[in-house]
């Protein structure tokens, strides 16, 4: 069907009358009809499943709705969210939430751009230390996350036994200190590649000319590599600030959440499953929802991010 | 460029740079392999290196229903998953990289907000939708949302792919008297195949890795993926710690990953960097 259509929008220019430009030509029009066409499938299946069920969350949110008092479902309007915001839990969890992001996000920069370096100027080997750190990258993170728990578990754990038989897993703070650990080996090689793909676009030569010129590394790095690498630092950073605000995977298993070292998606997830209250729980995927929008306009706006895939539209 | 100047001391310490990062990306893959082979006792010894080996956590999960059948549920889901995803991201990526149409800037900001998009937010209204329609604890149940966020990525990678495919020679061929339909297959698909392969293996990671969705929308072996059912493996006996088969079923669920990444190890670095980076 494809190969069809581009006969036709290859043909299109010549058959189209040079008087009737206003007026869409028949191959313009054909090429119309056929992008919607290939796009419809997969638009439907994006807002069949997320357009569709985020109305549906914000109805649910305003409903009282247990699914323990199936009866007792009623049009509450905001009180969830009134709950929600006068509970301590949702504060605690919001708290949680931003310190793990922001400690996991500024270390994974810092070593991604170490990371980076190394796999552009490393001079053998290159292959081995990618493939290397696509491991962490790709590794399922629950499987990881197993791992961590058993590592700082005392008398079983190599490094819970490095550190005098500790158990960070049960304090809140070195509970914590231990997810951003697990979060920072898990994302580094993914920020790494992003930073490397921003980095093999500064120009050798403006290098070596600063190098002539008497640069030290340090101001070289400062100078050029840094102010040329900052769209590539942006999306990479708005990419895993969003990304560590959803985490989930890592808490859940290393600390279920105990001890105040639940996120705000472990929150949510505990009001669905274990307390069943679908309002409630509606309510805070909703907020979680507003706090992801916030950080992007920040980035995007604020910062001035290129939205990822902003030039594949205007090409 | 910086070859020619290498000195010895430059190349001991890039040397000692790959080692250490070589070395964090494995310690840790390494310690649950020790840990799967551990014998129940040598697992309350913390070495790193198994006091008593023993290949019994392998045997004794790979016998029961509890991990295979998540196995086989998390092999199939994938796979339908990523095959419905790329066929349907290509054929919207061809059109954004091709086509000249109207909705063109509003299709890449809708992938955008759900690539972005917290999955939580998804989980309670999908749960009650799921349960309403008869999807909960099926594999459609898992295939439909893991499609919906396979598509954004692969609409990215695959758009970024497609803009680099020389069309032309389609015209080309056209012209020394290929039918459309030789054209398609002897010059543009051999040439769209290295982005799909991609794609493919970049949405199917994604799927492999889902926890969220997995431990959600299953309650039985009948879907429940594999990365979920590693909380329900239990011991030899019901007094034994699952340290060992819960680090053997790690170990099972992390091979696909490493067979992908030794093998196409190029291809994952291209097709993560693409969508992101290229101006």
């Amino acid at each position: 069907m494809s190969s069809n259509t581009q006969t036709v929008t290859v043909g299109a220019p010549a058959e189209a009358p040079p008087g009737r430009k206003r007026q869409l030509s028949e191959g313009a029009r054909a090429e119309r009809r056929l992008g919607w066409m290939l796009c419809a499938p997969a638009v439907i299946v994006m807002i069949a499943v997320t357009g569709y069920p985020i109305g549906y969350a914000i109805w649910l949110s305003l409903q009282r709705y247990n699914l323990e008092l199936p009866q007792d479902v009623k049009f509450i309007g905001l009180s969830n969210y009134a709950a929600v915001l006068s509970s301590p839990y949702w504060w605690q969890a919001l708290k949680v939430t931003v310190v793990i992001t922001v400690f996991s996000v500024a270390i994974t920069l810092v070593l991604g751009m170490l990371l980076a370096m190394i796999m552009h100027r490393t001079l053998f080997g290159r292959g081995t230390v990618r493939t290397a750190a696509l491991i962490p990258y790709g590794i399922v993170t629950v499987a990881a996350a197993y791992g961590w728990q058993y590592a700082w578990t005392p008398n079983e754990g190599y490094l819970s036994a490095l550190f005098n038989s500790s158990a960070p897993l049960t304090s809140e703070y070195k509970a914590i200190a231990v997810i951003i650990l697990a979060e920072i080996w898990k994302t580094t090689p993914f920020m790494g590649l992003l930073l490397l793909a921003g980095l093999s676009l500064v120009p050798e030569d403006l290098q070596k000319a600063a190098m002539v010129d008497g640069a030290t590394g340090w101001q070289r790095f400062t100078k050029i590599t840094l102010p040329l690498m900052k769209p590539a630092i942006l999306v990479a950073l708005l990419f895993r600030t969003l990304d560590s605000f959803r985490i989930f995977d890592n808490i859940f298993i290393l600390t279920q959440g105990s001890n105040n070292t639940g996120s705000v998606s472990i929150l949510a997830w505990d009001n669905l499953f274990n307390a069943l209250n679908l309002g409630i729980g509606s309510a805070i995927s909703i907020l979680i929802f507003i706090c992801v929008a916030i950080i992007a306009v920040l980035f995007i706006k604020g910062f001035g991010a290129a939205a990822p895939g902003t030039d594949i539209g205007r090409r | 460029m910086a070859a020619v100047t290498t000195t010895p001391r430059q190349k001991v310490g890039w040397g000692t740079a790959n080692f250490v990062v070589v070395a964090l990306a494995l310690i840790p893959v390494l310690w649950m392999v020790s840990l799967s082979f551990k014998t129940p006792t040598a697992v309350l010894d913390p070495s790193f290196i198994p006091s008593q080996w023993t290949t019994g956590n392998y045997s004794g999960i790979l016998q029961t229903s509890t991990f295979i059948r998540p196995l086989v549920n998390s092999i199939g889901i994938g796979l339908i998953s990523t095959l419905i995803s790329v066929v349907l991201a290509s054929m919207a990526a061809y059109a954004v990289a091709r086509l000249r149409f109207p909705g063109k800037a509003v299709l890449i900001g809708m992938s955008l907000l759900i690539a972005m998009f917290p999955l939580i937010a998804l989980v309670t209204p999908l749960f009650n939708i799921e349960r309403a329609i008869g999807l909960f604890n099926t594999w459609p149940g898992l295939i439909i949302p893991y499609v919906a966020f396979g598509l954004p990525l692969g609409i990215y990678t695959l758009s970024a792919f497609f803009r680099e495919i020389p069309w032309e020679l389609e015209k080309a061929a056209k012209i020394d008297g290929a039918t459309p339909f030789q054209a398609f297959t002897k010059v543009i698909a051999p040439l769209a195949a290295p982005g799909m392969v991609t794609t493919a293996i970049l949405v199917f990671l994604a799927c492999w890795n889902d926890f969220i969705f997995a431990i959600s929308f299953t309650s039985t072996i009948a879907s429940r993926t594999a990365p979920a059912s590693l909380a329900f493996l239990s011991g030899s006996s019901q007094f034994t710690v699952p340290t060992g088969p819960i680090a053997a079923a790690a170990v099972v669920i992390t091979i696909p990953i490493i067979i992908f990444v030794l093998f196409f190890q190029r291809r994952i670095v291209a097709g993560l960097t693409s969508g992101a980076v290229k101006g």
